[in-house]
């Protein structure tokens, strides 16, 4: 990367490393329609350096544009909006390829399926359902991803549509580091051993690594318990006490370190139930020519576990910083790090061999991407979406009446079922309720009639909706409130940067904006 | 005002919710088709900060509704604003960030006007602020958040029974991000926890002991602070390191490099050593776009009433899948900063300058080089060195007498105070209370205390 945009895109190169950059400059994105929910969620993409866009949409200028779209201005009246977007945009950053495509959306989603393939992902806006559920079937049938966003007076959605998307780097923020205290492989256990707790030098007993505490300690409770580790909560504070006898005075940092990460010797052995979910998925089961890297390498981690793991993933090699002597530090660093080369040695071997077996190059995936696999093997997260058509067709009944009765979620879920009710009423009348405001008592009791069919054919029979929320739905008429477009061009442009890194875990379910209160919520459905 | 910022063709959608009426809307919410011009006339929001935030609040306020904003930032454009400020191009470095997103705000925006201020927060006149109906903050640091909320909240009056008077709060929007994650609130002084009143929410940096660094370093940012921190000043006498300085930089990074391998210790880079030294937070454009669409979505339903509100922090996390959470934090009744003030007796006989020893002492305050204003006069200020002259001979007065003989009421004194260890400019509201005055005579000094 030049220095110029090494510096340029410093502070997200620090989240997303270059690897993600890398991504992110490959990737194609196609926006449908630029209104501002389109142009906001294109922008913030365009900043970072995405590698090409193409905007499509059919429509001119207008003066409602320019009150509520900042890529469009004065000059723009009356011409392409597409174009005029597009070129906006090209102002934010000439690395980045911008086209634009003068034709709606509809049209080309009707007539020209092929047009869409040839993106890594299109980000679609403020279309109706009726056409969503095509563009989500062209969509899948290509493996493009598909991101759907709305705008609606105060509310609106995000959602992914695609079939599945593995992440190798989920980087949660919360994770317990992997330090196999609970059961310490031989090089561990003999470093241990070369240190003695009650050594009389003060300075060298109060940089005694934590970790070397605690097999020190879990070896001498297991002596007195039958092999076994502390597991109740008498035991647990027990082995605290235990450690703090070895303390020579209250300050000790090690010391008060071992005894917060005392809990660390009493984690369970083996794997998560999330990563059995994924070495137990068919796709790992039965891999084949047409595989996927990433479930060759599940297989791979698979049998590993099965066998030289002995249960236990590979592991990670990396140790958090601890009170320690520079050199007791350093060495523990070599000893996980040598155990993870060995573990990732063994992975790989297994990798090539199942290459060679489904009749691929045996070198077809590098050493680099199956080491960062096995640093992150605790973390893989598999996000499957089904499709829309399924999510009408068969709703997840219980999941919604759950909502329904749910303060929390109340207003989320039923602006979820109103923006459905809005895009019938759109598709019946062909205009957005409350458009005018002659016709706004008539509205609200075409809304809540068809509301009342959304419900029912979503399985809630019988629940209604606050009136109260069918009177704004109507109020809104179909406005695009810019702040209200910012912040939902903001959440998809979020999410199409972890799509498309394969960094982070994108959002599972359907955020529906409240922009009433703020209370947001994701909705399972 | 006929300008295009008042076409109605123009504002159609924004007009949807400023003209119609809805039965979940503000206290006092008037629709009409003159709400959206109403506003135009007499709302004047303040933008602090012309950054991440602040480029996007100028945006997203501009296109709520809001033709006269104000926006302060003391800050010139670097390069590596460019991947989110999205107001700056290339050319525009070492350019005043106020300044150029102001124009270019107005450039594209036909009928706004952004007033830039290219200055420090405290540079400005207390007054200053108060001309403003709201003051949105998108700032990274908490010492400047802690400044401008002491500053809205020490226009907040209470009244007799220490309820705020509602005229006096300044509605403040405060917004923040760090990578994928961020927050946006609503403080009403009085109403809603102040900034101050949930300080614990902003935890201070940790910092690495000298000992490690000197002596036991393990980590490649424990090499780097060692060269940042006790190196350099080794090898500079009196010579203060500049963060901004690459050649500083450079040597800080070099002389980390060896220190690493001296100890064996993999991973100092001079993209860490930046990033330690300057405690960079990292910032992409989607979060400051969130967060600073939720905080101008805030101000435009604060000033106009067209929805509820948010009550009273909200946060985003976008690392694993989204989540948005609301939290309704509660004031703390003894907050210093927008309670009605902490209180101090004192005789009728305190002077001034015993006054300030009193403050100086006073262990809630702890405030040195105080200025000490009441009701808009100074009884003294510290600086500029005219008025510090021309207000000395208050210093020998009894406070009482200055403050018109009044029994008790508020006095605002600005200083240094201590935050977090360190010390900062700090605004503090006091109820003064003089003894030995009878109550009989309150009814008296409040008629009085209403000419003001
Ligand atoms: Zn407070």
């Amino acid at each position: 990367m030049a220095a110029e945009s090494k510096t340029k895109y410093d502070r997200q190169l620090r989240i997303w490393g270059d690897q993600g950059q890398t991504e992110l400059e490959k990737a194609s994105v196609c926006l449908l329609n630029c209104g501002p929910t389109g142009s906001e969620a294109l922008k913030n993409l365009v900043l970072g350096g995405v590698g090409s866009i193409t905007v499509v949409d059919g429509t001119k200028v207008e003066k409602h544009d320019l009150g509520n779209n900042f890529l469009l201005d004065e000059v723009s009246l009356g011409q392409s909006k597409a174009k005029c977007v597009c070129a906006f945009l090209q102002e934010l950053n000439d690395a980045v390829k911008a086209k634009f495509v003068e034709e709606s959306p509809e049209a080309l989603i009707e007539r020209n399926p092929s047009f869409f393939s040839p993106f890594t992902l299109v980000i679609a806006t403020q279309l109706l359902e009726i056409s969503l559920l095509k563009l989500d079937k062209i969509c899948r049938q290509s493996n493009v991803m598909l991101l759907v966003a709305r705008s609606y007076g105060l509310t609106g959605l995000v959602r992914i549509c695609l079939k599945e998307h593995d992440v190798v780097e989920s980087k949660p923020e919360h994770f317990v580091d992997d330090l196999r205290l609970h059961n310490p492989w031989p090089e561990l256990k003999e470093f241990a051993k070369t240190m003695d707790l009650n050594v009389t030098d003060p300075v060298v007993h109060k940089h005694i690594p934590y970790i070397v505490i605690l097999i020190h300690v879990a070896e001498k409770w297991a002596d007195g318990h039958g092999g076994c580790l502390p597991t109740t909560r008498q035991e647990k504070k027990e082995f605290k006490d235990l450690i703090k006898g070895y303390m020579i005075n209250m300050d000790e940092e090690n010391y008060k370190e071992a005894i917060e990460s005392s809990y660390k010797v009493s984690l369970p052995h083996g794997i998560s139930s999330q990563l059995r979910q994924i070495i137990n998925d068919n796709n790992a089961a039965e891999v084949n020519s047409a595989s996927p890297d990433f479930w060759i390498l599940v297989a791979s981690l698979k049998e590993f576990i099965e066998n030289e793991g002995a249960g236990e993933p590979p592991l990670e090699g990396s140790i958090p910083d601890m009170t320690s002597l520079t050199e007791y530090y350093i060495s523990l660093q070599r000893i996980y790090q040598a155990k993870f080369e060995s573990d990732c040695l063994a992975i790989e071997h297994r990798v090539r061999t199942i290459l060679k077996r489904i009749g691929r190059d045996p070198d077809s995936i590098s050493r680099a991407f199956i080491k960062n696999f096995c640093k992150n093997t605790r973390k893989l997260t598999v996000c499957r979406y089904r499709p829309l058509e399924d999510e009408l067709i068969s709703p997840a009944i219980s999941e919604l009446q759950k909502y329904m009765t749910d303060e929390d979620f109340s207003f989320s879920v039923s602006f979820y079922i109103l923006l459905r009710a809005v895009d019938r009423f759109t598709a019946n009348y062909n205009r957005f309720p409350g458009l005018f405001d002659n016709e706004m008592e008539e509205d609200i009791s075409r809304l809540k009639t068809i509301a009342v069919g959304v419900l029912s054919d979503s399985g809630l029979h019988g629940s209604t909706l606050a009136e109260d929320l069918i009177n704004e739905m109507c109020r809104y008429g179909g406005a695009e409130i810019h702040p209200v477009a910012a912040f939902i061009g903001g959440v998809a442009s979020q999410e199409a940067i972890k799509l498309i890194t394969k960094q982070f875990v994108p959002l599972n379910g359907t955020l529906v904006f409240n922009g009433i209160d703020q209370k947001s919520q994701v909705l399972a459905v | 005002m006929a300008n295009s910022f008042s076409e109605p063709a123009r504002w159609r959608d924004l007009d949807k919710l400023l003209a119609r009426c809805g039965n979940i809307v503000g206290p006092g919410f008037e629709p009409s088709p003159q709400l959206r011009q109403e506003i135009g006339e007499f709302a004047r929001v303040l933008v602090v900060g012309a950054g991440g935030l602040g480029c996007e609040l100028l945006k997203d306020l501009a296109l709520s509704g809001f033709p006269n904003i104000d926006v302060i930032d003391m800050d010139t454009i670097e390069i590596s604003n460019l991947n989110r400020q999205f107001l700056f191009r290339l050319q525009d470095v070492g350019k005043s960030k106020a300044e150029v997103a102001a124009k270019r705000v107005m450039e594209r925006v036909s009928g706004v006007n952004i007033t830039p201020h290219f200055c420090r927060i405290e540079e400005k006149e207390i007054d200053f602020y108060n001309d403003f109906n709201i003051i949105v903050l998108g700032l990274d640091s908490i010492e400047a958040r802690s400044y401008i909320n002491s500053v809205a909240c020490s226009f907040l009056e209470y009244d007799s029974d220490d309820n705020p008077i509602p005229e006096t709060i300044k509605p403040m929007v405060d917004g923040g991000t760090e990578g994928f994650k961020g927050h946006a609130r609503v403080i009403l002084p009085g109403m809603t926890p102040c900034f101050e009143c949930n300080i614990w929410l902003f935890p201070p940096q940790i910092k690495f002991p000298l000992c490690t660094l000197a002596e036991t370093p393990r980590t490649p940012a424990h090499c780097i602070e060692y060269a940042h921190l006790i190196k350099w000043d080794e090898a500079h006498s009196g010579k203060t390191f500049e963060p901004d300085d690459p050649q500083h930089m450079q040597w800080v990074y070099t002389e980390a490099v060896k220190r690493a391998e001296l100890f064996g210790i993999a991973g100092v880079t001079y993209s860490l050593t930046q990033g330690v030294v300057k405690n960079i937070i990292p910032a992409i454009a989607s979060t400051n776009a969130i967060i600073s669409a939720s905080c101008a979505l805030e101000a435009l339903k604060i000033v106009s009433g067209c929805s509820k509100t948010l009550s009273n922090y909200m946060t985003y996390n976008g690392v694993e899948g989204t989540h948005i959470k609301v939290t309704e934090f509660v004031r703390e009744k003894d907050c210093l900063v927008c309670g009605p003030g902490t209180r101090i007796d004192l005789d009728t006989s305190t002077t001034v300058s015993q006054f300030i020893e009193i403050l100086g002492e006073h262990p809630k305050l702890l405030l040195s080089k105080p200025s000490i204003t009441h009701r808009g006069n100074n009884i003294y200020m510290q600086s500029p060195p005219i008025l510090e002259e021309m207000t000395r001979s208050n210093l020998q007065q009894p406070l009482y007498y200055l403050m018109g003989k009044v029994r008790k009421d508020t006095v605002h004194v600005s200083g240094m105070a201590e935050n977090n260890g360190k010390k900062s400019s700090s605004l503090r509201k006091l109820c003064v209370v003089f003894k030995g005055i009878a109550a009989a005579d309150v009814a008296t000094q409040m008629d009085t205390a209403g000419n003001f």
